[in-house]
Parts: structure tokens; C-alpha cells; sequence
């Protein structure tokens, strides 16, 4: 059983198509990351799948469950959290989290719990019965996953979770995502930061101007588009282009205090590196290989379409 | 079938959530009660009207200005402050959002409109001809006036202050027409047909049928017109509520 299926999804705005024919496949237990640049139709697509939005065609189900003829049982399957923190800022952590347990009809006793377990999970215990308003928005996010997890959803559908966070909430919030998924969480995440989206989902699909372009493992998308490698080196002292000419190395940049080479074949250009150093007495202070990147793919993909 | 117990279910929750995030900040009990209040001490005081004849009116504006109050703002307060696309991700759907505003604005009106009454008794001897029909018309009025006020919350707007100016240009003039301050009977021309069209005439003539025996209407058409523009009330916020729904998100 799939835990989102997406069938021929359009949603128009008077003379604006955006979301054009989409088709979803997600598998249950896996992290699916959803890219698109700005205004390609991530957060249509996502509202759809949420059932905010009825489309103009097409059908969605969640755990197979029709969301536009059975909404509410639909909605009970997942967790949602929109790109904003959206929680009441005027009411406390502890309240949020029990008006969302409230509405996912959990009783009482069991409520009262996965509250305690929530606000201990998010390093929120202290700070339960302040007013959310006074909350950074990295703890307002903690708040607002708290809410959408409360009832153990088998689905949870995340827009942006990380967008706008300081490195610490955005690992804190990472950490969640990965934790929700090895207890058994499907995951769907629309986000930006394609970094992100590499080291944390098992399948990526590309929209641009509301159509599917790609749909792949990050690995596959990467070689599909990219099978140009590179290597970052840095010297203990400043050298010139002129280091670089030749044996393999197709392009090189500087960044930073590095170098940047790009090449089909790292082998035969760090074999070349450590020689030359060598015979000119240079030290290397740093030496590493990158792959393809998603961003090349990404970038590949949004352009030609 | 599922699906029943749970719709229920959103709208108790969300009306709890209403009650305890909007209804019960100290300025909007206060303005609840004090508001009618002045009202009635600025046309009361100083002119020779019949108390009597005054209080059914008086009742009818306190829930017609309570029930009413808050609910234009809820909507467009939740799509400005985000919290509106979360609330619809939740297992409700937007008729229960709606139907959550309304009872939330139904309670609210009928609960401080019960304590003004009960604590004017001690003060005004008013007397209730038919008990039955005093309790039906605090019912109908709170449901009328609470639906009013989901209504005045749909336009495509996230801006509670201008909500507000918007739900106050349709509300403040309906008292002056609908028979609160010139009696119905007294009325005549256009002056009458616009307080016909007001569904705050057929709340202040049944609770004239209720207290003092006395109305323009029966009781019956009374209630059925207030069961009429409350369904009609919530219908259009429907409609209305659903054709604005991306905008604000």
C-alpha cells in the first residue's frame, strides 16, 4: 500500500494552472522530498495532499483513503505542519499540543502523556506553560511538530520545516524528521535547501511550473544530470592556475582559501596533485572529493523545463 | 459513517478553542457587557420611554451586539495570524469551522446576555407572559446573531480592523431600524419596510410575544423567519467562506 497517492492532480487559479497533471508515488516508510523553486507549485500540490485544497481534477489518497470523499478519516492518517510556525501564540505550549490531541480526538489520559513525552522530546518542559508568542521561532517550530505528531500520524507532511531556522534548530528539527521515520513514518517534505533534501530522502521528485519534471533516489537524479566530479584542495602557500593545466582536470576554481578542480576521473587528478606537490616541495593542507551534486540536477531541471 | 461523530467532534473542539482564545480575554467580557449597557443609558436615560415597552428591545440588542461580536473577527484573525491552514489540516472540515464560530458566538451571547437579564431583574420588575417562548427566543436570537457574525467574517480579507469597520457599517444601523428604539407598531413607509427586512424586528417582537403578551407577528412566523436567516446566515458563509478560502492563507 502506498501512504500517498497522487492521481492526475490539476488545481486552477482563474487563467493560472498551478498544479498541472501532477502524479505522486509515496511509498509507506519513506522520506520523500518534494523541490520546486519558488512559485513552481509546492505549496498547491501540498494543500491538495492535505486536503485544504479540492482540486479541479484528480484524486489523492492517503493510506488509501480518498481525502475529498472521506476527508476526515483522511486527515486522521497524518500530521501536518505549514510553512509557518503556526501555532496560538496567545496559548501556551501545553495547551497547543492538548487542543491538537483534542482534535485528533485522543482521549484524555493518553493526551494528558504524549503531552508530557512531546514537551520532555522537544526540550519544551520548562517552558510549558509560557505563552508560545514569547518563543523563538525555532521553539515555535518544536511546538508546531509537537502538534502534528501528537497522535502518532502514519503519514506526516511537512512545507519548509527547516526554512528560516539557526543551525541548531534546523538539526534538532532534522533529528525529529529522522526519528518519526524509523518509528515507522512515511514523510513528505517540500523544501528549498536541496542539501537537505540529498542526506535525508530515500526518493526526490522536481515541480516546475506545476509539473513533475523528475521523480528519482537522489543518486540516480545526480548521475542522470551530473557525471562531473570535483576535487577541493588547498597549499600551504598561494599557487597559480597554472598548477592545474591539464592531466584530467577539466575546469578549476578558487573558493575561498581552496581550490575547486572539476574532473570525469578524481583518480588519475589526486595521483597527479600528490606527485606535483611532492616535486615542487608544496604541502597540501586539505585534500577532498565531491560527487555529482543534486543542485547541478535540480538546477538542469528547472531551467529546461 | 465515520465521518459524522467526528464532524461533531470539530465543532466542539473548535468551539472550546473559540471560547477560550477569543470570548473569554477579559476587554471582550467587558465590552460585552458594558457596551449594551451604555446603549441603554444613552437612549434610556433622560427620555420618557416605557421600560417596559424598552426591555424585550434591550434584550434583544445585548445578544444581538454580544452573539455577534467576536465572530466577524475570528477567521480573518486565525488567516493573519497562519493558524487558519493548520486548523483545516486538522480532521475538520470548513462547515465545521463555521458551525464552531457560530456556537462559540451562540454561547458567548447567551451567557452574558443570561447574567445582564438575571442581574436586571433585581432592579426592573419584568414580567415573562409565556416562559417557553422567552427561552426559545433567547435560543433563536443568539443562533441568529452568532450566524450573522460567521457571515461578516467571510470577506476575502485578513484584516480584523477592517473587518470590523465592515461588520459595524451592517450592524450599528440594523438597531436603529429594526424596531429597538421606535416601537414597530409605531413605524410606518419606508422606515417599516426596511425594519421587515431585518431579522433583529422579528427577534425584539418575540420577545415582546414573550413578556408582554403583545407582538406585530406570531410568535410562529417570528421564529421560522429567525430559523430562516440563520440557515441562510450560515449557507452564504459557506459559500462565501469557500470561494474566499486561498486568500489569506
Amino acid at each position: 500500500m502506498n501512504a500517498i497517492q497522487a492521481d492526475h492532480l490539476i488545481k486552477r487559479f482563474g487563467s493560472v494552472t498551478a498544479v498541472n497533471d501532477v502524479n505522486l508515488t509515496v511509498r509507506e516508510g519513506e522520506i520523500f522530498g518534494f523541490l520546486g523553486p519558488n512559485g513552481a507549485g509546492k505549496t498547491t500540490t501540498m494543500r491538495l495532499l492535505t486536503g485544504v485544497l479540492t482540486p479541479d481534477a484528480g484524486a489523492v489518497r492517503i493510506n488509501d483513503i480518498d481525502i475529498h470523499r472521506h476527508p476526515l478519516e483522511a486527515k486522521m492518517q497524518m500530521g501536518v505542519i505549514p510553512e509557518s510556525s503556526t501555532v496560538y501564540g496567545d496559548m501556551s505550549a501545553e495547551q497547543n499540543l492538548q487542543l491538537s490531541g483534542q482534535m485528533y480526538g485522543m482521549p484524555r489520559a493518553d493526551r494528558d502523556a504524549r503531552v508530557d513525552e512531546l514537551l520532555s522530546r522537544m526540550g519544551l518542559t520548562e517552558k510549558r506553560k509560557l505563552p508560545v508568542r514569547t518563543f523563538s521561532k525555532g521553539m515555535k517550530q518544536r511546538v508546531s511538530i509537537a502538534c502534528a505528531i501528537i497522535h502518532r500520524p502514519h503519514v506526516l507532511l511537512l512545507d519548509e520545516p527547516t526554512s528560516g531556522l539557526d543551525v541548531q534548530s534546523r538539526r534538532l528539527v532534522i533529528e525529529k524528521i529522522r526519528d518519526m521515520n524509523e518509528q515507522g513514518s512515511t514523510i513528505f517534505l517540500t523544501t528549498h535547501n536541496i542539501e537537505e533534501a540529498n542526506t535525508l530522502c530515500q526518493t526526490v521528485c522536481i515541480i516546475n511550473k506545476g509539473q513533475i519534471v523528475a521523480q528519482d533516489s537522489p543518486e540516480r537524479l545526480k548521475k542522470m544530470f551530473d557525471t562531473t566530479q570535483s576535487v577541493e584542495v588547498s597549499f600551504d602557500r598561494p599557487v597559480t592556475r597554472d598548477l592545474f593545466a591539464g592531466e584530467g582536470i577539466v575546469r578549476a576554481e578558487p573558493c575561498g582559501d581552496k581550490w575547486r578542480l572539476y574532473t570525469d576521473n578524481p583518480d588519475r587528478v589526486l595521483k597527479y596533485l600528490v606527485g606535483r606537490a611532492q616535486r615542487d616541495a608544496i604541502g597540501i593542507t586539505s585534500l577532498a572529493t565531491s560527487g555529482p551534486s543534486l543542485e547541478e540536477a535540480f538546477v538542469q531541471l528547472t531551467e529546461c523545463a | 459513517m465515520m465521518e459524522i461523530p467526528l464532524a461533531l467532534r470539530g465543532i466542539l473542539v473548535i468551539t472550546g478553542k473559540n471560547m477560550r482564545l477569543y470570548y473569554t480575554k477579559p476587554p471582550v467580557l467587558m465590552f460585552g457587557l458594558l457596551f449594551p449597557l451604555f446603549m441603554f443609558f444613552a437612549f434610556f436615560v433622560g427620555r420618557k420611554l416605557d421600560l417596559f415597552t424598552f426591555f424585550p428591545a434591550f434584550l434583544a440588542m445585548m445578544l444581538f451586539f454580544t452573539a455577534s461580536s467576536v465572530g466577524p473577527l475570528i477567521t480573518p484573525w486565525e488567516k493573519r495570524e497562519k493558524t487558519y491552514e493548520r486548523l483545516l489540516s486538522y480532521p475538520v472540515t470548513q462547515d465545521s469551522i463555521i458551525l464552531g464560530d457560530v456556537v462559540a458566538g451562540a454561547v458567548f451571547g447567551l451567557g452574558i446576555s443570561i447574567l445582564v437579564w438575571v442581574a436586571s431583574t433585581i432592579f426592573v420588575p419584568v414580567a415573562i407572559t409565556n416562559t417557553g417562548l422567552f427561552i426559545l427566543a433567547f435560543i433563536l436570537g443568539t443562533l441568529s446573531c452568532a450566524a450573522l457574525g460567521a457571515l461578516l467574517a467571510s470577506p476575502a480579507s485578513d484584516s480584523p480592523p477592517n473587518v470590523m469597520i465592515f461588520s459595524n457599517l451592517i450592524r450599528f444601523p440594523l438597531i436603529f431600524i429594526s424596531g429597538i428604539f421606535v416601537p414597530l407598531a409605531q413605524m410606518q413607509g419606508p422606515g417599516l419596510a426596511l425594519a421587515y427586512c431585518s431579522p433583529l424586528t422579528y427577534l425584539v417582537d418575540l420577545f415582546n410575544a414573550a413578556m408582554s403578551g403583545t407582538s406585530v407577528f406570531p410568535p410562529a412566523v417570528d421564529c421560522g423567519v429567525l430559523i430562516g436567516v440563520s440557515a441562510v446566515f450560515i449557507l452564504a458563509a459557506r459559500v462565501i467562506q469557500t470561494r474566499n478560502l486561498v486568500k489569506g492563507l
